[in-house]
């Protein structure tokens, strides 16, 4: 034996990372790919919106950051079933790395990866014209890949449990309600009573609206703390999940 | 090194595996021999931790098998039938991650990868992808994989399946002079009856999810008075060897 003590799992995790972020770095399509969707929407959609008097770009930018972590996220699941495929998921699961840092290494890179994305997507709004705080910007991207890593875990965990071929039908009729009830193309503000009720029970809608609040430099306001208590539970629960699948497939 | 008893495993209606006993020393190579849908991966993927047994229990490299498998993993290494290498990332990037998942350094585990690539005649294919390499240098590699943590006990499942002889008896070689340095422990399956008869010390005859016969080839031959473990074989379960086989 090399090691009696084994790894830290910090050590473990920093390889992980390491080697998932090479492996997407090889596609860098699927990086550019990912976030095309709300690139369009702020581009063809955004000059509309910005003149609707609905909103600013403000209101719209933390929308599209939303939809891409949710949406790019969603469908990152898609990557495990090849791991799984050519026995690579089998074999990490035979070494002693801990469970909950198999599904780490994983999510944090797509933390990673939907950063550089959202870094881009607000670039380019200011650009359009979007104008908001650097530190609301940076906590909203914080808060924006905190939901992601929660969105990637439970895609992963579909990924795990349903079949191959119904995955990108079955996340994609998910995460599309789940975005438009988020409230992240237009504000939630406009919607009839039934509609508003909806969203409220959906988890997305906190996110968008204290990203919106950030953007505004309303830091101490009641939606940013209900975006962030609502999110972090979201992610806790989301990651639990996700763990307790990649230990199932033990049973 | 490994002591089983009572395994079973039940998947829904089916009862694939139906209370086995095993026990294997340290630095024995035993083969488990049976027909395809007999219970040998099922039993391998639980003597590994891939699956959980639905009774029974097992101490596997003096670690108990329910209750620390974690432990288990340090000192086992596995190699999956069909292979543990995504086709298109470097070969060397996977080899490293495996290294430093089991506590390595990022430059203990490059020499240790150099090292292994070398004894397994594998040099110089750190940049290349999988996809890339020939059925046999895939195999070794695989069994490299296997081998960086330098386990007690080695699973090999199918190991030789799609080979071509030559490569074949050139593995079943490279598994003995393992043993014979590192005295490393081997547990194998194979639908190949030649494959245990020149490989194994024991083989284990696993029909229907259950230890049918044992003992080394030559002690299976006379006591069913046959010439080959084929025609044992074919005593024993009623069966050609290689029915139903799929490779």
């Amino acid at each position: 034996m090399t090691t009696l003590t084994g790894p830290t799992t910090a050590h473990t995790l920093a390889a992980l990372i390491g080697y998932h972020l090479r492996g997407t770095l090889k596609n860098r399509f699927a990086i550019v790919f990912g976030a095309v969707q709300p690139f369009l929407y702020l581009v063809l959609f955004g000059p509309l919106f910005d003149r609707s008097g609905v909103g600013s770009w403000a209101v719209l930018v933390p929308g599209l950051l939303v939809q891409l972590g949710l949406m790019s996220a969603g469908m990152v699941g898609f990557t495990i079933v090849f791991d799984q495929r050519f026995g690579v998921l089998e074999r990490l699961r035979v070494t002693p790395a801990s469970r909950v840092a198999l599904l780490l290494g994983r999510v944090f890179k797509d933390g990673l990866v939907l950063l550089v994305q959202a870094v881009v997507i607000i670039a380019a709004g200011f650009f359009l014209g979007l104008r908001a705080p650097l530190p609301g910007v940076l906590l909203g991207l914080l808060l924006m890949v905190v939901l992601s890593v929660g969105m990637a875990s439970l895609s992963y965990a579909a990924a795990l449990t349903i079949k191959q071929e119904l995955f990108a039908p079955v996340m994609s009729t998910v995460a599309i309600p789940l975005m438009l009830l988020s409230g992240a193309l237009l504000p939630m503000s406009l919607a009839p009573a039934w509609l508003d009720v909806v969203s409220r029970l959906t988890p997305f809608r906190y996110a968008v609206e204290a990203l919106r609040a950030l953007f505004a430099g309303a830091y101490a306001s009641p939606d940013v703390l209900w975006g962030v208590l609502v999110t972090s539970a979201f992610v806790v629960i989301a990651v639990a999940m996700g763990t307790r699948i990649f230990q199932r497939e033990n049973s | 090194m490994i002591h089983a008893r009572g395994l079973t495993k039940t998947f829904g209606d089916v009862e694939a595996v139906r209370g086995i006993d095993l026990d294997v020393s340290a630095g024995e190579i035993v083969g488990l021999l049976g027909p395809n849908g007999a219970g040998k991966t099922t039993t391998m993927r639980m003597l590994t931790t891939l699956l959980r047994p639905t009774s029974g229990t097992a101490a596997v490299a003096g670690c108990d098998l329910l209750a620390d498998p974690a432990d288990v993993r340090r000192h086992i290494g596995y190699v999956a039938q069909g292979g543990m290498i995504g086709p298109f990332s470097p070969v060397g990037e996977e080899l490293e991650l495996q290294a430093r998942l089991y506590g390595m350094r990022r430059t203990e585990a490059g020499e240790r990868v150099t090292r292994l690539l070398a004894e397994l005649d594998l040099s110089g294919v750190e940049r290349r992808i999988a996809a890339s390499l020939s059925g046999g240098q895939k195999r070794r590699l695989d069994i490299a994989m296997g081998l960086l943590h330098r386990p007690d006990l080695l699973f090999l499942d199918e190991p030789t399946t799609g080979l071509d002889p030559q490569s074949r008896a050139d593995l079943w070689e490279r598994v003995r002079r393992r043993r014979e340095q590192d005295g490393l422990t081997v547990f194998l399956t194979t639908h190949y009856l030649e494959e245990a008869d020149a490989l194994c010390d024991r083989v284990l005859i696993v029909d229907h999810g259950r230890i049918v016969a044992s003992g080394t080839p030559r002690e299976l031959k006379s006591a069913y008075g046959a010439a080959t473990l084929d025609d044992v074989f074919l005593s024993v379960t009623g069966r050609e060897p290689r029915e139903g086989a799929a490779a």
